[in-house]
């Protein structure tokens, strides 16, 4: 499809490829993660070769990650800062979830769910990170005591199941926004789209003269 | 070490289906170490790297009789020297033959990811299939006797097998052929325990009021036991735990979590098909079109 000529940018190249990289790498890492944590999803080393190449693979991938969410957080904090209207938008959940916007307070450029999504990440990636350190077998096998490295793949566990259902939230929120997923990958919306779903967002777009009804923008 | 289809499992590692059990009446085994008519002489750790064809690296002298001076990948058993000086004041030098327990319920057994790589036999040996092990290193958390070691060169975790080989084909353990006083027995556990209560009766006699059998029950027994001159202590023994348990953060890890995540994810992927197909996507109409392209012609009449 191409970009109409209203399009507002949503994400810019570098956004979307930063989060892409992300998202790939996340996913190998739920695959192989998940191949080690439970036997009915051990076929999952498979994808990687066998069960030690998942194991071996594994590690590198959330070296990868976390410089990729480092990228990320640069990016993408500012947008995600908490503000007045969270409080308000959260209120009406409710509504939120069962499609009746028109009990649903206006609000930014993101809304107090995509910025959990964001905050969640930030916390349980670093979380994830040090953990994996601790029971990484081979450079740290011999670093810590065994108790250390019980209570840390306990942690690691318990980070790894929760930032998976930060995902599911994060993916199924997407598709079920519809539109969400070319803003993601063609980096526009359209301007009913932004006034529908983050109308202060759009009324401040449209304040600045950033997105004009006549002019075509150019594609960044 | 081995994978012999002589010897039927009861356990296996990450398996969620319980192996066949129709073959497995076989007597439980045990091997016993008599500490106490143990003269330090490695016989059994030499026996143990002879008959397992194991070559550990030469390492330096450490200023003691220990050596080397912990369990490896290639050092299944170990002599380990305790100086201990009694209420007497006289020095008693307690010597035990470190290597795995072979737990009836054995934590190595229960945190391993890898389908397989650790099975216990109906005979009670626990034993590690090493070409199914991931070398993921979770066995060492699991095991409350600190054995399983990772090799840093094939990535893959190795113990004591309890000569699963020799003792499928009717021999004895390598290292119990080799002990020059008997103070490694091995036979039925129940054989084993009954040698055990006459030793211990023996060494009471001979004033160690304390002597007893080391066969913990928190692990369900073990099937390598000891006799001690202070089974009251027996950490006094380099550190031979007095009450091993598979620790509470394992059972958690593995026994609660592993199931409840797996069935929470699965739920919260089902909850939001649901919800698609409940609620049903969320789409923008021609009415939020026209209502910002409103907007925005208002906005540029303003600025013009
Ligand atoms: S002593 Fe450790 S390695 Fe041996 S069977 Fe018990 S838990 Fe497993
Ligand atoms: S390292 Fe230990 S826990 Fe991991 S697969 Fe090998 S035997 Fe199993
Ligand atoms: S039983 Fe076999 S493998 Fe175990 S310590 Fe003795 S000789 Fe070594």
């Amino acid at each position: 499809m191409t970009r109409p000529a209203n399009a507002i940018t949503r994400y810019t190249t570098l956004n979307r490829v930063n989060h892409w990289i992300n998202a790939g790498l996340f996913i190998l890492l739920v695959l192989s993660g998940l191949s080690m944590f439970h036997p009915i999803l051990f076929f999952l080393s498979g994808l990687f070769g066998g069960g030690q190449w998942a194991r071996a693979a594994h590690p590198w991938f959330g070296v990868l990650l976390v410089i990729s969410w480092i990228g990320m957080i640069i990016q993408f904090w500012r947008a995600n800062l908490p503000s007045k209207d969270d409080i308000a938008w959260s209120k009406e959940i409710v509504h939120v979830i069962t499609n009746d916007d028109e009990h649903v307070p206006p609000i930014g450029r993101n809304n107090s769910g995509q910025k959990l999504v964001f905050w969640s990440m930030t916390l349980l990636i670093p979380v994830l990170f040090v953990t994996g350190l601790l029971i990484w077998e081979v450079y740290f096998g011999e670093a810590t005591s065994i108790p250390v490295q019980r209570a840390a793949v306990l942690i690691h566990s318990l980070a790894a199941i929760c930032a998976i259902l930060v995902w599911v939230v994060h993916v199924y929120a997407a598709i079920w926004i519809r539109d969400s997923v070319r803003s993601m990958t063609q980096g526009y919306v359209t301007p009913g789209w932004a006034w529908h779903h983050h109308r202060k967002w759009f009324y401040q777009l449209a304040a600045s003269r950033r997105v004009s009804k006549t002019t075509p923008r150019k594609n960044p | 070490m081995s994978d012999m289809q002589s010897q039927d499992y009861v356990r296996r590692s990450a398996t969620t289906m319980t192996p066949p059990k129709a073959r497995s009446h076989e007597d439980q085994v045990a091997k016993l170490i008599d500490v106490s008519r143990c003269i330090g002489c490695k016989a059994c750790q030499s026996a143990c790297m002879e008959w397992n064809n194991l070559r550990p690296e030469i390492g330096h002298f450490e200023g003691s009789y220990e050596n080397p001076m912990d369990l490896g990948p290639s050092v299944w058993t170990l002599m380990k020297f305790a100086e201990y000086e009694n209420e007497q004041g006289n020095l008693e030098w307690l010597i035990r033959k470190d290597g795995c327990m072979h737990c009836e319920d054995p934590g190595c057994l229960k945190a391993c990811p890898a389908p397989g790589a650790i099975v216990q036999y109906a005979n009670g040996i626990v034993d590690f299939i090493s070409d199914k092990c991931i070398g993921c290193g979770y066995c060492v958390k699991g095991c409350p006797f600190d054995i399983p070691r990772i090799s840093k060169t094939d990535h893959k975790s190795y113990k004591c097998t309890l000569c699963s080989d020799r003792v499928a084909v009717g021999l004895e353990p390598a290292c119990v052929k080799a002990c020059p006083t008997g103070a490694i027995m091995f036979g039925s556990k129940t054989d084993m325990t009954n040698w055990a209560g006459e030793r211990i009766e023996d060494l009471k006699s001979r004033g160690f009021a304390k002597a007893g059998l080391y066969d913990p029950p928190e692990v369900g027994g073990t099937h390598v036991m000891y006799v001690l001159h202070h089974a009251d202590k027996p950490s006094l023994y380099s550190g031979l735990p007095d009450k091993p348990r598979i620790s509470p953060v394992v059972e958690l890890w593995k026994g609660i979590i592993k199931p409840l995540a797996v069935i929470g994810i699965a739920m919260a992927a089902v909850g939001a098909f649901f919800h698609w197909t409940t609620i049903g996507p969320n789409e923008v109409t021609e009415a939020d079109e026209a209502e910002a392209d409103r907007v925005l012609r208002e906005k540029e009449e303003e600025s013009t």
